[in-house]
């Protein structure tokens, strides 16, 4: 029996459910008041755009987009295996592969920024 | 004396509706779908950050449909019972001994707890939403 | 001591006559402070001395009686009547398959624990006069997952022992985490080949039922959580610095 290299995709999945257990509640917050109308300060335009225009927040707001999409990925794996659905190397590919493409877009966004 | 056993099967879908802890770990592990789709309406929301002032306003907009809010609301919910698991379980994964005995894991969890409303208010605080 | 009329509905399985296992009704009189165990012996006793049932200690101590009650993975006889008002279900423990009534096959639990190397493999050689020393601290980093059974109710609690039986299982993985973590022991390295393969500690998705049914508070679902954080920072120890001493 070969040790496996779960552990690949299994670090990036815990980093990425306790980023996601501290920061998502928090930013569901800010848009749900941005869409009961009552946005707050840093989500007008020119406050975002002068945040998101820092190589640091850059880094940080990709980094967090990935860690995110990746634990989602890796759980959406588990679960679709968990509702009977065995070819797991097919869905592993199409959720990993998602939340790479979804990183990747997210840092095509920024640089635009 | 002939062995015969019996193989009983389980429905490969259903299983989880036995009971109320396969249930409730269905719900934790269906919490990545809100949290996978809230992370999705972020990066569309950087992409019409990055389209200018009035792609930005586009998106605001968007963000105060019905749909949205019911979204936001249902999202909350989604994300906050992964924190309260993940928390409840860290613990578990992560003891912490002190000398002889383990630090209880009420203090381990407590103190994540706290650090995330500590987080989430200062986020709150700073972004200007009070 | 009042008595009260217990309705059992009991899954038979005859292999040597039945094609499936059909469940059986029994309505006996039984002490209001007994535990199913107790009316499983009475029925055994008195009406059906064909019924068959794995049962030693009567105590919780021996893990021989463990079986699915009203769809529950419990001991026996840790299953007080007064709990279960109606008619009780009493069914073999799950997930395994059924030797005969609620007697099942386990051969493939005593394998997987076999395979983890339920054993000291000493660090050093033992010291001169014969002992090995360890503080109370020590001790404390494993105690807890000493106190295993066997008795398998976290196999039949367990969804992704249901759904992949390769998985070795909490049980099996937790007695290989209480060697590791035992100071005397250097065992470590050996049983990663089998805890840290794709059947092993990976294939649990942490859904914790295994320490909700455990009988003894071994608490399974930590151990497992724990060996893959350590499965997991060895790994990226060794890839990307192959040069430290893992």
């Amino acid at each position: 029996m070969a040790i496996s290299n779960k552990p690949i995709v299994w670090g990036p999945f815990a980093a990425g459910g306790t980023v996601t257990a501290f920061l998502t509640p928090v930013l569901i917050l800010l848009t749900l008041l941005a869409a009961l109308g009552h946005a707050p300060d840093l989500l007008a335009y020119d406050r975002l755009l002068a945040l998101a225009s820092h190589w640091l927040a850059k880094i940080a707001i990709a980094g967090i987009v990935f860690l995110s999409l990746w634990s989602t990925a890796h759980r959406l794996r588990i679960t679709c295996y968990d509702l009977g659905v065995r070819a797991d190397a097919l869905v592993a590919t199409i959720v990993y592969a998602g939340a790479l493409a979804g990183t990747a877009a997210s840092v095509v966004y920024l640089s635009r920024i | 004396m002939s062995r015969v056993p019996y193989v009983r099967t389980i429905p490969k879908v259903r299983w989880f509706l036995r009971h109320p802890r396969y249930i409730r770990y269905m719900t934790r592990e269906a919490t990545c779908l809100f949290i996978g789709a809230y992370t999705l309406l972020m990066v569309w929301g950087l992409r019409e950050l990055a389209n200018g002032p009035a792609a930005w306003q586009a998106f605001l907009e968007c963000l105060r449909s019905p749909a949205s809010i019911v979204f936001h609301v249902l999202a909350l919910a989604f994300a906050s019972y992964h924190s309260i698991t993940w928390f409840n379980l860290t613990p578990k994964a992560l003891p912490l001994q002190a000398g002889e005995s383990f630090v209880p894991d009420g203090v381990i969890s407590g103190a994540h707890y706290a650090g995330w409303a500590l987080l989430s208010l200062a986020i709150l605080f700073l972004a200007g939403a009070f | 001591m009042s008595e009260r009329q217990v309705e059992l509905e009991v899954l038979r399985y005859n292999p040597e006559t039945d094609k499936e296992p059909h469940f059986q009704r029994y309505s006996i009189a039984c002490r209001e402070e007994w535990v199913v165990l107790d009316a499983l012996n009475l029925v055994k006793e008195t009406v059906d001395p064909t019924l068959s049932y794995r049962w030693s200690c009567h105590m919780a101590v021996c893990g021989s009686c463990g079986m699915m009650i009203d769809g529950e993975p419990k001991l026996a006889c840790k299953a007080f009547l007064r709990d279960y008002p109606g008619v009780i279900r009493v069914e073999p423990l799950a997930h395994f398959p059924i030797e005969r009534d609620l007697v099942t096959v386990i051969d493939d639990f005593m394998a997987k624990l076999a395979r983890v190397k339920p054993y000291l493999i000493p660090k050093e050689p033992a010291p001169a006069n014969g002992e090995y020393r360890q503080t109370p601290a020590e001790l404390k980093k494993f105690k807890q997952f000493t106190m295993c059974i066997n008795c398998m109710l976290c196999y039949a609690a367990c969804p992704e022992y249901g759904l992949i039986p390769q998985f070795i299982g909490p049980a099996a993985i937790s007695l290989a985490h209480r060697y590791n973590q035992d100071s005397r022991d250097g065992g470590r390295a050996a049983r990663q080949e089998e805890i840290a393969a794709a059947e092993g500690v990976w294939e649990c998705s942490f859904t914790g039922a295994c320490s909700e049914v455990c009988p003894e508070h071994v608490d399974p679902a930590a151990a497992l959580q724990q060996v893959k954080i350590k499965s997991t920072v060895d790994w990226y120890q060794k890839h990307l610095m192959p040069w430290t001493k893992q």
